[in-house]
Protein backbone atom coordinates (compact mmCIF):
# COMPACT_ATOMS: atom_id res chain seq x y z
CA UNK A 1 0.00 0.00 0.00
CA UNK A 2 3.20 2.43 0.63
CA UNK A 3 3.52 2.48 -2.77
CA UNK A 4 0.59 4.16 -3.84
CA UNK A 5 1.70 6.80 -2.13
CA UNK A 6 4.18 7.11 -4.47
CA UNK A 7 1.18 8.96 -6.71
CA UNK A 8 0.19 11.97 -4.71
CA UNK A 9 4.07 12.28 -3.75
CA UNK A 10 5.60 12.48 -7.16
CA UNK A 11 2.29 14.45 -8.49
CA UNK A 12 3.14 16.99 -6.41
CA UNK A 13 7.13 16.63 -6.80
CA UNK A 14 5.83 16.94 -10.91
CA UNK A 15 3.29 20.27 -10.69
CA UNK A 16 6.79 21.93 -8.62
CA UNK A 17 9.49 20.84 -11.21
CA UNK A 18 7.57 22.12 -14.00
CA UNK A 19 6.20 25.38 -11.73
CA UNK A 20 9.18 25.90 -10.18
CA UNK A 21 12.04 24.53 -10.20
CA UNK A 22 12.54 24.61 -14.39
CA UNK A 23 12.64 28.33 -13.92
CA UNK A 24 15.52 28.18 -11.92
CA UNK A 25 18.20 27.52 -14.20
CA UNK A 26 22.25 27.80 -14.32
CA UNK A 27 23.45 28.42 -18.13
CA UNK A 28 21.04 26.38 -19.64
CA UNK A 29 20.48 23.15 -16.74
CA UNK A 30 18.19 22.82 -14.41
CA UNK A 31 17.56 20.69 -11.46
CA UNK A 32 15.26 17.45 -11.60
CA UNK A 33 13.68 16.74 -8.93
CA UNK A 34 11.81 13.94 -9.49
CA UNK A 35 15.09 12.24 -10.53
CA UNK A 36 16.70 13.20 -7.01
CA UNK A 37 13.65 11.71 -5.23
CA UNK A 38 14.23 8.28 -7.29
CA UNK A 39 17.86 7.94 -6.47
CA UNK A 40 17.23 9.19 -2.72
CA UNK A 41 14.65 6.70 -2.39
CA UNK A 42 17.29 4.27 -4.04
CA UNK A 43 19.68 4.35 -1.66
CA UNK A 44 17.24 3.74 1.34
CA UNK A 45 18.55 0.42 2.62
CA UNK A 46 15.29 -0.07 4.29
CA UNK A 47 12.66 0.30 1.36
CA UNK A 48 11.56 -2.76 -0.44
CA UNK A 49 9.35 -1.41 -3.19
CA UNK A 50 12.48 0.73 -5.29
CA UNK A 51 11.49 -0.10 -8.98
CA UNK A 52 7.75 0.51 -8.43
CA UNK A 53 8.09 4.04 -7.13
CA UNK A 54 10.52 4.33 -10.28
CA UNK A 55 8.00 3.13 -12.32
CA UNK A 56 4.98 5.48 -11.62
CA UNK A 57 7.39 8.84 -11.66
CA UNK A 58 8.55 7.68 -15.06
CA UNK A 59 5.02 7.04 -16.24
CA UNK A 60 3.62 10.01 -14.62
CA UNK A 61 7.20 11.95 -16.62
CA UNK A 62 6.02 10.27 -19.64
CA UNK A 63 2.97 11.84 -20.19
CA UNK A 64 3.83 15.06 -19.89
CA UNK A 65 7.19 15.05 -21.47
CA UNK A 66 7.86 14.96 -25.08
CA UNK A 67 10.90 12.75 -25.09
CA UNK A 68 11.15 9.96 -27.25
CA UNK A 69 11.14 6.51 -27.21
CA UNK A 70 9.93 6.31 -23.54
CA UNK A 71 12.88 7.71 -22.56
CA UNK A 72 11.67 8.85 -19.17
CA UNK A 73 10.37 5.94 -18.29
CA UNK A 74 13.54 3.92 -18.72
CA UNK A 75 15.90 6.71 -17.54
CA UNK A 76 14.15 6.54 -14.21
CA UNK A 77 14.05 2.86 -13.81
CA UNK A 78 18.23 2.72 -15.31
CA UNK A 79 18.93 5.50 -12.71
CA UNK A 80 17.21 3.98 -9.56
CA UNK A 81 18.76 0.82 -10.02
CA UNK A 82 21.63 2.73 -10.63
CA UNK A 83 21.45 4.19 -6.97
CA UNK A 84 20.43 0.85 -5.45
CA UNK A 85 23.72 -0.61 -6.73
CA UNK A 86 26.35 1.66 -5.87
CA UNK A 87 24.48 2.52 -2.02
CA UNK A 88 25.09 -1.55 -1.78
CA UNK A 89 27.91 -2.22 -3.49
CA UNK A 90 29.99 0.78 -3.71
CA UNK A 91 29.51 3.15 -1.26
CA UNK A 92 28.12 2.04 1.97
CA UNK A 93 28.00 5.86 3.46
CA UNK A 94 24.40 6.86 2.49
CA UNK A 95 25.20 10.53 2.02
CA UNK A 96 27.78 10.06 0.08
CA UNK A 97 26.08 7.04 -1.80
CA UNK A 98 23.37 9.98 -2.40
CA UNK A 99 26.29 12.27 -3.94
CA UNK A 100 27.63 9.58 -6.30
CA UNK A 101 24.79 8.59 -7.01
CA UNK A 102 23.03 12.09 -7.84
CA UNK A 103 26.37 12.92 -10.42
CA UNK A 104 26.30 9.43 -11.99
CA UNK A 105 22.58 9.29 -12.37
CA UNK A 106 22.15 12.48 -13.91
CA UNK A 107 24.97 12.29 -16.35
CA UNK A 108 23.20 8.62 -17.05
CA UNK A 109 19.75 10.34 -17.61
CA UNK A 110 20.97 12.99 -19.65
CA UNK A 111 22.49 10.93 -21.73
CA UNK A 112 20.10 8.53 -22.45
CA UNK A 113 17.96 11.70 -23.05
CA UNK A 114 20.48 13.67 -25.32
CA UNK A 115 20.86 10.28 -27.32
CA UNK A 116 17.04 9.64 -27.82
CA UNK A 117 16.74 13.34 -29.08
CA UNK A 118 19.91 12.98 -31.39
CA UNK A 119 18.96 9.60 -33.23
CA UNK A 120 15.52 11.75 -33.65
CA UNK A 121 16.91 14.04 -35.38
CA UNK A 122 17.63 17.09 -33.34
CA UNK A 123 20.52 18.79 -33.56
CA UNK A 124 22.49 18.81 -30.08
CA UNK A 125 26.17 19.91 -30.71
CA UNK A 126 27.77 17.80 -27.77
CA UNK A 127 30.04 20.11 -26.50
CA UNK A 128 27.16 22.61 -26.07
CA UNK A 129 25.23 20.28 -24.49
CA UNK A 130 28.18 18.95 -22.07
CA UNK A 131 28.88 22.19 -21.39
CA UNK A 132 25.73 24.16 -21.16
CA UNK A 133 23.20 21.68 -19.94
CA UNK A 134 24.98 18.10 -18.57
CA UNK A 135 26.88 19.67 -16.28
CA UNK A 136 24.96 22.38 -14.85
CA UNK A 137 22.29 20.50 -14.38
CA UNK A 138 24.43 17.29 -12.41
CA UNK A 139 25.83 20.53 -9.73
CA UNK A 140 21.92 21.96 -9.16
CA UNK A 141 21.08 18.28 -8.56
CA UNK A 142 24.28 17.50 -6.30
CA UNK A 143 23.08 21.26 -4.69
CA UNK A 144 19.48 20.04 -3.93
CA UNK A 145 20.65 16.29 -3.09
CA UNK A 146 20.98 16.74 0.99
CA UNK A 147 17.52 18.25 1.16
CA UNK A 148 15.79 15.64 -0.88
CA UNK A 149 17.66 13.00 0.77
CA UNK A 150 16.54 13.88 4.15
CA UNK A 151 13.45 14.30 3.15
CA UNK A 152 13.37 10.91 1.41
CA UNK A 153 15.08 9.09 4.64
CA UNK A 154 12.13 10.85 6.80
CA UNK A 155 9.49 9.87 4.32
CA UNK A 156 11.29 5.81 4.61
CA UNK A 157 11.72 6.08 7.58
CA UNK A 158 7.47 6.73 8.48
CA UNK A 159 6.85 4.58 5.60
CA UNK A 160 8.95 1.58 6.93
CA UNK A 161 9.96 1.85 10.67
CA UNK A 162 12.35 -0.43 11.95
CA UNK A 163 10.45 -3.36 12.93
CA UNK A 164 9.20 -3.49 9.12
CA UNK A 165 12.94 -2.61 7.73
CA UNK A 166 14.26 -5.93 8.81
CA UNK A 167 12.19 -7.81 5.24
CA UNK A 168 14.42 -8.62 2.48
CA UNK A 169 14.71 -5.90 0.03
CA UNK A 170 14.67 -6.81 -3.82
CA UNK B 1 -8.99 119.28 62.74
CA UNK B 2 -5.95 118.91 64.72
CA UNK B 3 -7.24 116.01 66.73
CA UNK B 4 -8.16 114.73 63.01
CA UNK B 5 -4.66 114.64 61.77
CA UNK B 6 -3.07 113.51 64.91
CA UNK B 7 -5.45 110.40 64.97
CA UNK B 8 -4.96 109.73 60.80
CA UNK B 9 -1.79 111.08 60.13
CA UNK B 10 -0.44 107.81 59.97
CA UNK B 11 -2.72 106.75 56.81
CA UNK B 12 -1.92 109.81 55.41
CA UNK B 13 1.76 109.51 55.16
CA UNK B 14 1.02 105.54 53.84
CA UNK B 15 -1.44 106.64 51.51
CA UNK B 16 1.41 109.91 50.17
CA UNK B 17 4.50 107.09 50.42
CA UNK B 18 2.62 104.48 48.42
CA UNK B 19 1.47 107.04 46.25
CA UNK B 20 5.03 108.10 45.50
CA UNK B 21 6.23 104.70 45.25
CA UNK B 22 3.41 103.89 43.06
CA UNK B 23 4.75 107.62 40.91
CA UNK B 24 8.12 106.58 40.87
CA UNK B 25 7.30 102.65 39.83
CA UNK B 26 5.04 104.47 36.71
CA UNK B 27 8.19 106.46 36.55
CA UNK B 28 10.38 103.57 35.69
CA UNK B 29 12.82 104.65 38.63
CA UNK B 30 12.14 101.72 40.84
CA UNK B 31 12.93 98.90 38.19
CA UNK B 32 16.55 98.43 38.92
CA UNK B 33 15.25 97.34 42.60
CA UNK B 34 12.33 95.38 41.04
CA UNK B 35 14.82 93.30 39.20
CA UNK B 36 17.20 92.69 42.21
CA UNK B 37 14.10 91.60 44.08
CA UNK B 38 12.34 89.64 41.73
CA UNK B 39 15.42 87.83 40.41
CA UNK B 40 15.66 85.06 43.00
CA UNK B 41 12.12 84.97 43.19
CA UNK B 42 11.68 84.09 39.65
CA UNK B 43 14.78 82.04 40.08
CA UNK B 44 12.63 79.86 42.75
CA UNK B 45 9.64 79.34 40.88
CA UNK B 46 11.47 78.47 37.52
CA UNK B 47 13.34 75.85 39.95
CA UNK B 48 9.74 74.27 41.78
CA UNK B 49 7.87 74.86 38.12
CA UNK B 50 10.52 72.68 36.45
CA UNK B 51 11.04 70.05 38.80
CA UNK B 52 7.33 69.56 39.28
CA UNK B 53 6.88 69.00 35.24
CA UNK B 54 9.44 66.49 35.40
CA UNK B 55 7.68 64.46 38.17
CA UNK B 56 5.14 64.78 36.20
CA UNK B 57 6.18 63.22 32.92
CA UNK B 58 7.72 60.81 34.85
CA UNK B 59 4.92 59.64 36.65
CA UNK B 60 2.25 60.01 33.72
CA UNK B 61 4.98 58.58 30.05
CA UNK B 62 4.65 54.72 30.93
CA UNK B 63 0.58 55.35 29.79
CA UNK B 64 2.41 57.49 27.14
CA UNK B 65 4.67 55.30 26.39
CA UNK B 66 2.42 51.60 25.88
CA UNK B 67 -0.18 53.87 23.75
CA UNK B 68 2.50 55.07 21.87
CA UNK B 69 3.94 51.38 21.20
CA UNK B 70 0.59 49.95 20.70
CA UNK B 71 0.03 52.74 17.88
CA UNK B 72 3.56 51.88 16.10
CA UNK B 73 2.79 48.45 16.41
CA UNK B 74 -0.48 49.25 14.43
CA UNK B 75 1.08 51.21 12.08
CA UNK B 76 3.40 48.73 11.57
CA UNK B 77 1.11 46.14 10.53
CA UNK B 78 -1.03 48.92 8.59
CA UNK B 79 2.21 49.04 6.78
CA UNK B 80 2.78 45.93 6.10
CA UNK B 81 -0.79 45.43 4.76
CA UNK B 82 -0.58 47.91 2.61
CA UNK B 83 2.71 46.97 0.97
CA UNK B 84 1.48 43.44 1.02
CA UNK B 85 -1.38 45.11 -1.43
CA UNK B 86 0.92 47.81 -3.25
CA UNK B 87 2.54 44.55 -4.16
CA UNK B 88 -0.17 42.43 -5.16
CA UNK B 89 -1.90 45.81 -7.29
CA UNK B 90 1.32 46.19 -9.30
CA UNK B 91 1.75 42.10 -10.07
CA UNK B 92 -2.39 42.63 -11.01
CA UNK B 93 -1.32 45.66 -13.47
CA UNK B 94 1.85 43.53 -15.23
CA UNK B 95 -1.05 40.83 -15.67
CA UNK B 96 -3.41 43.46 -17.24
CA UNK B 97 -0.71 45.12 -19.62
CA UNK B 98 0.18 42.06 -20.76
CA UNK B 99 -3.56 40.74 -21.13
CA UNK B 100 -3.95 44.54 -22.83
CA UNK B 101 -1.35 43.80 -25.01
CA UNK B 102 -2.64 40.79 -25.99
CA UNK B 103 -6.26 42.48 -26.74
CA UNK B 104 -4.60 44.95 -28.64
CA UNK B 105 -2.55 42.95 -31.04
CA UNK B 106 -5.97 40.32 -31.32
CA UNK B 107 -7.71 43.51 -32.51
CA UNK B 108 -5.01 44.23 -35.39
CA UNK B 109 -5.67 41.18 -36.99
CA UNK B 110 -9.55 40.84 -36.79
CA UNK B 111 -9.34 38.00 -39.48
CA UNK B 112 -7.84 35.47 -37.05
CA UNK B 113 -9.84 33.99 -34.04
CA UNK B 114 -7.84 33.40 -31.01
CA UNK B 115 -7.82 31.89 -27.38
CA UNK B 116 -5.94 33.56 -24.99
CA UNK B 117 -4.15 31.41 -22.41
CA UNK B 118 -2.29 31.14 -19.29
CA UNK B 119 1.21 29.56 -19.38
CA UNK B 120 1.21 26.88 -15.87
CA UNK B 121 4.88 25.20 -16.18
CA UNK B 122 7.73 24.21 -18.44
CA UNK B 123 9.26 20.93 -19.77
CA UNK B 124 11.44 19.68 -16.83
CA UNK B 125 13.74 18.65 -19.65
CA UNK B 126 16.50 21.22 -19.94
CA UNK B 127 17.43 20.21 -23.61
CA UNK B 128 13.68 20.93 -24.46
CA UNK B 129 11.86 24.63 -25.17
CA UNK B 130 7.94 23.54 -24.14
CA UNK B 131 5.44 25.24 -22.27
CA UNK B 132 2.17 23.86 -20.98
CA UNK B 133 -0.72 26.17 -21.54
CA UNK B 134 -4.03 25.72 -19.52
CA UNK B 135 -6.37 25.58 -21.99
CA UNK B 136 -7.06 22.55 -24.18
CA UNK B 137 -9.61 20.89 -26.74
CA UNK B 138 -12.39 21.51 -24.21
CA UNK B 139 -11.25 25.28 -25.72
CA UNK B 140 -11.03 24.67 -29.11
CA UNK B 141 -7.27 23.86 -29.54
CA UNK B 142 -5.55 21.08 -31.91
CA UNK B 143 -2.33 19.97 -32.63
CA UNK B 144 -0.44 22.07 -34.73
CA UNK B 145 -2.42 25.55 -34.06
CA UNK B 146 0.43 28.87 -33.94
CA UNK B 147 0.92 30.06 -30.83
CA UNK B 148 1.67 33.91 -30.67
CA UNK B 149 2.04 36.97 -28.01
CA UNK B 150 1.60 40.60 -28.51
CA UNK B 151 5.74 40.74 -29.58
CA UNK B 152 5.61 38.03 -32.26
CA UNK B 153 5.60 34.64 -32.62
CA UNK B 154 5.86 32.18 -30.09
CA UNK B 155 5.67 28.27 -31.15
CA UNK B 156 3.23 25.83 -31.97
CA UNK B 157 0.41 23.37 -29.98
CA UNK B 158 2.04 20.24 -29.44
CA UNK B 159 -0.15 18.02 -27.80
CA UNK B 160 -3.46 18.74 -26.17
CA UNK B 161 -5.84 17.22 -23.73
CA UNK B 162 -9.32 18.51 -22.54
CA UNK B 163 -8.43 21.42 -20.71
CA UNK B 164 -4.61 21.65 -21.29
CA UNK B 165 -1.97 21.68 -24.11
CA UNK B 166 1.79 21.90 -24.17
CA UNK B 167 3.38 24.31 -27.12
CA UNK B 168 6.53 23.59 -28.56
CA UNK B 169 8.50 27.18 -28.54
CA UNK B 170 10.33 28.53 -31.56
CA UNK B 171 13.98 28.31 -29.02
CA UNK B 172 13.42 24.61 -29.15
CA UNK B 173 16.05 22.34 -31.02
CA UNK B 174 13.68 20.75 -32.59
CA UNK B 175 11.49 23.57 -33.55
CA UNK B 176 11.54 24.66 -37.55
CA UNK B 177 9.86 27.40 -38.62
CA UNK B 178 9.93 28.71 -42.24
CA UNK B 179 10.60 32.51 -42.75
CA UNK B 180 11.08 35.39 -44.93
CA UNK B 181 13.60 38.39 -44.69
CA UNK B 182 11.27 41.29 -45.32
CA UNK B 183 14.04 43.48 -47.20
CA UNK B 184 15.04 41.21 -49.56
CA UNK B 185 12.09 39.03 -49.47
CA UNK B 186 14.08 35.66 -48.99
CA UNK B 187 12.83 32.47 -47.66
CA UNK B 188 15.12 30.80 -45.19
CA UNK B 189 14.97 28.39 -42.46
CA UNK B 190 15.01 29.41 -38.38
CA UNK B 191 15.97 26.44 -35.83
CA UNK B 192 15.77 26.85 -32.34
CA UNK B 193 19.16 25.37 -30.25
CA UNK B 194 20.17 23.36 -27.27
CA UNK B 195 21.02 26.96 -25.85
CA UNK B 196 17.73 28.75 -26.79
CA UNK B 197 19.42 30.92 -29.35
CA UNK B 198 17.32 31.29 -32.76
CA UNK B 199 19.24 30.80 -35.71
CA UNK B 200 18.40 31.38 -39.68
CA UNK B 201 20.03 28.74 -41.93
CA UNK B 202 19.91 27.92 -45.12
CA UNK B 203 19.98 31.72 -47.11
CA UNK B 204 21.98 31.82 -50.19
CA UNK B 205 24.82 33.71 -50.37
CA UNK B 206 23.57 35.83 -52.71
CA UNK B 207 21.63 37.21 -50.24
CA UNK B 208 22.75 40.34 -48.49
CA UNK B 209 21.89 40.24 -44.83
CA UNK B 210 22.55 42.63 -42.84
CA UNK B 211 22.27 42.69 -38.98
CA UNK B 212 18.48 44.32 -38.08
CA UNK B 213 16.67 43.03 -40.79
CA UNK B 214 13.48 41.69 -39.56
CA UNK B 215 12.04 38.45 -39.83
CA UNK B 216 8.73 37.09 -40.35
CA UNK B 217 6.99 34.02 -41.05
CA UNK B 218 6.17 32.61 -44.32
CA UNK B 219 3.69 30.78 -46.02
CA UNK B 220 5.92 27.62 -46.86
CA UNK B 221 4.91 24.46 -45.58
CA UNK B 222 1.62 26.02 -44.05
CA UNK B 223 2.43 25.57 -40.19
CA UNK B 224 2.03 29.37 -39.37
CA UNK B 225 -0.01 32.06 -40.90
CA UNK B 226 2.51 34.34 -43.34
CA UNK B 227 3.59 37.59 -41.63
CA UNK B 228 3.91 37.02 -38.18
CA UNK B 229 7.08 38.57 -36.43
CA UNK B 230 9.62 36.15 -35.61
CA UNK B 231 12.64 38.66 -34.82
CA UNK B 232 15.34 40.79 -36.10
CA UNK B 233 19.29 39.46 -37.20
CA UNK B 234 21.67 40.08 -34.63
CA UNK B 235 24.88 38.82 -36.29
CA UNK B 236 25.41 37.44 -39.74
CA UNK B 237 27.79 34.07 -40.25
CA UNK B 238 29.32 33.93 -43.84
CA UNK B 239 31.94 32.04 -45.54
CA UNK B 240 32.64 31.76 -48.61
CA UNK B 241 33.44 28.16 -49.14
CA UNK B 242 30.12 27.22 -47.55
CA UNK B 243 27.55 26.40 -49.59
CA UNK B 244 24.83 29.14 -47.63
CA UNK B 245 25.17 31.48 -44.93
CA UNK B 246 23.68 31.63 -41.38
CA UNK B 247 22.87 34.22 -39.02
CA UNK B 248 21.83 34.64 -35.45
CA UNK B 249 18.17 36.19 -34.73
CA UNK B 250 17.06 37.57 -31.50
CA UNK B 251 13.20 36.64 -31.01
CA UNK B 252 10.70 39.36 -30.89
CA UNK B 253 8.78 37.29 -27.60
CA UNK B 254 10.98 37.39 -24.30
CA UNK B 255 10.33 33.64 -23.51
CA UNK B 256 11.64 33.92 -19.97
CA UNK B 257 8.80 35.71 -19.30
CA UNK B 258 6.32 34.57 -20.70
CA UNK B 259 2.95 34.42 -18.94
CA UNK B 260 0.12 34.97 -21.33
CA UNK B 261 -0.33 33.56 -24.87
CA UNK B 262 -2.70 33.81 -27.98
CA UNK B 263 -3.69 30.73 -29.80
CA UNK B 264 -4.43 30.92 -33.25
CA UNK B 265 -7.95 29.02 -33.55
CA UNK B 266 -8.97 29.59 -37.00
CA UNK B 267 -5.63 29.09 -38.96
CA UNK B 268 -5.15 24.49 -39.59
CA UNK B 269 -1.82 23.83 -40.69
CA UNK B 270 -1.39 22.32 -43.78
CA UNK B 271 -1.11 18.62 -44.33
CA UNK B 272 1.72 18.61 -47.03
CA UNK B 273 2.17 15.02 -46.28
CA UNK B 274 0.28 13.60 -49.26
CA UNK B 275 1.90 15.25 -51.98
CA UNK B 276 5.15 13.83 -50.66
CA UNK B 277 6.18 11.62 -53.32
CA UNK B 278 6.93 8.00 -51.98
CA UNK B 279 9.97 5.97 -53.76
Amino acid sequence: MAVLLAIPIFIGLLMLQTGVVESLQLLHGSADILLLALIAWGVQERVPLVLDWALIAGILALIISPLPFLVPLIGYLAVTWLARMLSRRVWQTPVLAMAVATFAGTLLYHVLVWSSLFISGVRLPIMESINMVILPSAFLNLILALPMYSFVTDLAQSLYPEEAASEPAN
Amino acid sequence: MISFLRSYWRAGALILAAGGILFLALGGYLTPFLRLATGPVIGIQTWFYTNYQALYESVRSPRDMADLRQENLLLQAENSRLQSEVISLQEQLKDADVLYALLNFARSRPNDTYVAASVIGRDPSPFLRYVFINKGSDDGLKRGMPVLTAQGLAGRVDAVISNAARVQLITDPGSAVNVKLTSSATEAMLNGSVTGDIELDMVSQEIELVPGEVVLTSALGGTYPPGILVGQVVSVRRQETDLFQSASVQPAVDFNALSAVLVVTRFVPVDTSPLVPVN
